[in-house]
């Protein structure tokens, strides 16, 4: 805890310390392997211009996140009394972290998004790999054509639809519930994730269904057994982009769902941790960054894999 | 040779297997985007409100009635020109950053953490820390700019202590845009890497050894050929941003007075807010035929490009 409040105490210190001590350690191992002479030096300054853009762009990328991890320690007095965002006047404090979890529903809204995300990529996986395969493999001209329509329908905005869907959900006798996000949100990553995943299906060589044909196997079989496993690492960032796609969604949740227990992440922390104009500074911050750091990773590891469908759905489609 | 064959087995024909598989998907697709979709012109031409259901034809006095409001008018100019100006500068650190993103550099792991962050983040959420760097009276912003003299008595952009980021007529519009630059960018250069990471690297050595430098290689081979990508990118980003309202809703709610209203926060004000639902669905419907054209222009010249 201790530790916690040095680190905060320190903190923009500390960054550019770590920085440099990076920096510094690059550039030595640079040296130590080819000799510190004119040539590395040169190089090493040809080099740096670049470094400065990419920090340039990490900063302005970075700054709100920097700013929400400081103010999600801070006190009221600290945070209220003659602004001085950049440093801690107060001791840093958990109290807020602590509110946030068990005096609001943050922790439904979490559960509400994990269920309807789990529920939504069960569904989409159903029904648009079968859907992607036949686009990849099965399917002649009309296939391609009710391909780019998929695409099309993709790109009309919720906006555009949320009235109608919003007179279907209560027609249903869905409305505040989840389950009205869960029909209507493969609406949009149905079309995604079949793009994605024929650029995956793409990918497997068609000679080994071939193979699989001939050794009897049936189309359907061929697909179970052949292409699905090996296409596996696909289907598994598909999976992870079409779960955040629903952590993303905002329209539909907050027109659907008036019920702050029933409420998602996207919509119930911005409209439910703020009572009327007094917003509830520190937990707010703090419940956006704690949802930004894992779905930022997510997002970078599977980013590769993300690239490579599209490439293969779009490029050579 | 003749061959004496079976009846094929139906779970060997290749196209009734393609027609199975891709059934359900495109059924679920025509159901709850097809649909509502007639539902929504059908109440464009009607009376329904939140209260009453009855679906009554009206003929085209909705289309009318918002065509002739002057705030309409407005929002309408406002989407279109947030869309615009973004998409310019989008472009621009997109193509930057696509190229910084496809070589290989020490941290490049982490710079990416970073870089995707605002894109990963889901926007509403991010909009709140946006909310707090850009506020009235506590912004970071404006601290960084009292210290450094730009703000305060004597200061060089105002001599008050703060800017006004979300308050002000233009500022506000500039800070719209400004924030959804900031999150729009990382899509539109995974895009872009995607096109970069496509050329075929026997072109690129070429190049090479014909002492192609890094501008020339940039200009003459890769921008060229990544150009139809730049088009679903701009396609994508545009599309997204058109039909966007959780930026202005959470940041400004369309204030101050109407300056950063747009299309989707509008219909949703008139429609779910004020329960007029057959205005709100006329006001989106507007957008439509817009958002079509550019899908089928963009779309021709990508496929255009690719011909070629």
């Amino acid at each position: 805890m201790s530790i916690l409040i040095w680190i905060l105490h320190n903190f923009w210190a500390l960054l550019v310390v770590l920085l440099l001590m990076l920096v510094g350690l690059r550039i030595a191992w640079r040296f130590q392997k080819y000799g510190l002479n004119r040539a590395e030096l040169s190089y090493v300054l040809r080099r740096s211009p670049f470094y400065l853009v990419v920090l340039t762009f990490c900063f302005f990328a970075a700054a709100p996140f920097l700013i929400m991890f400081m103010h999600s320690f801070k006190t009221d007095g600290d945070l209220y009394r003659r602004p001085q965002p950049f440093v801690f006047r107060q001791d840093p404090t958990l109290e807020h972290l602590d509110a946030l979890f068990n005096n609001t529903a943050y922790l439904d809204f979490i559960r509400n998004s994990v269920l309807v995300g789990i529920a939504v990529v069960v569904i989409t996986l159903l029904l648009s790999l079968p859907a992607a395969y036949a686009l990849a493999r099965l399917t002649g001209p009309w296939g391609e054509r009710a391909g780019i329509l998929m695409f099309l329908v993709y790109l009309v905005p919720p906006t555009l639809l949320f009235i109608p869907m919003f007179r279907i959900v209560v027609l249903l006798g869905l409305k505040d519930s989840p389950l009205s996000l869960i029909v209507v949100y493969p609406t949009f990553t149905i079309p995604f994730s079949m793009w994605l995943l024929s650029g995956f299906f793409k990918a497997v060589p068609p000679e080994l269904e071939e193979a699989a044909l001939v050794d009897g196997y049936n189309r359907v079989e061929a697909f179970l057994r052949v292409v699905l496993p090996l296409s596996l690492p696909g289907i598994i960032s598909t999976i992870v982009f079409t779960f955040t796609l629903t952590l993303h969604e905002f329209i539909y949740g907050l027109v659907f769902i008036a019920d702050t227990s029933q409420r998602t992440l996207s919509v119930g922390v911005p409209t439910e941790l703020i009572l009327g104009d007094v917003y509830f500074w520190q937990p707010l911050l703090a419940a956006a960054l704690i949802i930004a750091i894992p779905v930022g990773l997510a997002y970078n590891l599977f980013l590769d894999s993300l690239v490579q469908g599209f490439t293969m759905g779009a490029v050579k489609g | 040779m003749y061959r004496f064959s079976l009846p094929a087995f139906p779970l060997d024909n290749r196209r009734l297997v393609g027609a199975l598989f891709l059934a359900p998907a495109l059924l679920y697709m025509l159901l709850l985007v097809g649909f509502p979709f007639v539902l929504a012109i059908a109440f464009g031409f009607s009376d329904v409100t939140v209260g009453n259901t009855d679906l009554n034809f009206v003929g085209l006095r909705n289309y009318l009635a918002v065509w002739e409001n002057d705030i309409f008018r407005q929002v309408f100019e406002t989407t279109i020109r947030f869309t615009l100006v973004s998409q310019v500068f989008i472009l621009i650190f997109a193509n930057i950053l696509a190229i910084i993103f496809t070589q290989d550099f020490t941290g490049k792991w982490f710079a990416r953490f970073i870089f995707i962050l605002p894109w990963a983040t889901p926007v509403s959420l991010a909009m709140i820390g946006w909310l707090w760097m850009l506020d009235t009276k506590y912004s970071p912003v404006d601290y960084l700019l009292l210290q450094t003299g730009f703000l305060g008595p004597n200061g060089i952009l105002s001599n008050n202590r703060n800017l006004f980021w979300l308050a002000t007529p233009d500022l506000s519009q500039i800070s719209v845009i400004f924030v959804q630059v900031w999150r729009m960018t990382p899509l539109a250069t995974v895009i872009l890497m995607a096109g970069l990471s496509s050329i075929p690297t026997d072109i690129l050595d070429q190049a090479e050894v014909d002492g192609s430098r890094f501008m020339r290689t940039l200009l003459q081979i890769k921008l060229p050929l990544i150009l139809p990508i730049m088009v679903i990118a701009l396609l994508f980003s545009m599309i997204t941003m058109f039909g966007d309202m959780t930026v202005v809703y959470v940041l400004t709610r369309g204030g101050p007075v109407d300056y950063t209203r747009v299309l989707g926060l509008y219909s949703f004000q008139v429609g779910i807010e004020g329960g007029n639902l057959a205005q709100g669905a006329a006001i989106s419907l507007f957008a439509f035929p817009l958002l079509l054209a550019m899908a089928i222009f963009m779309l021709r010249t990508a496929s255009r490009a690719e011909v070629r």
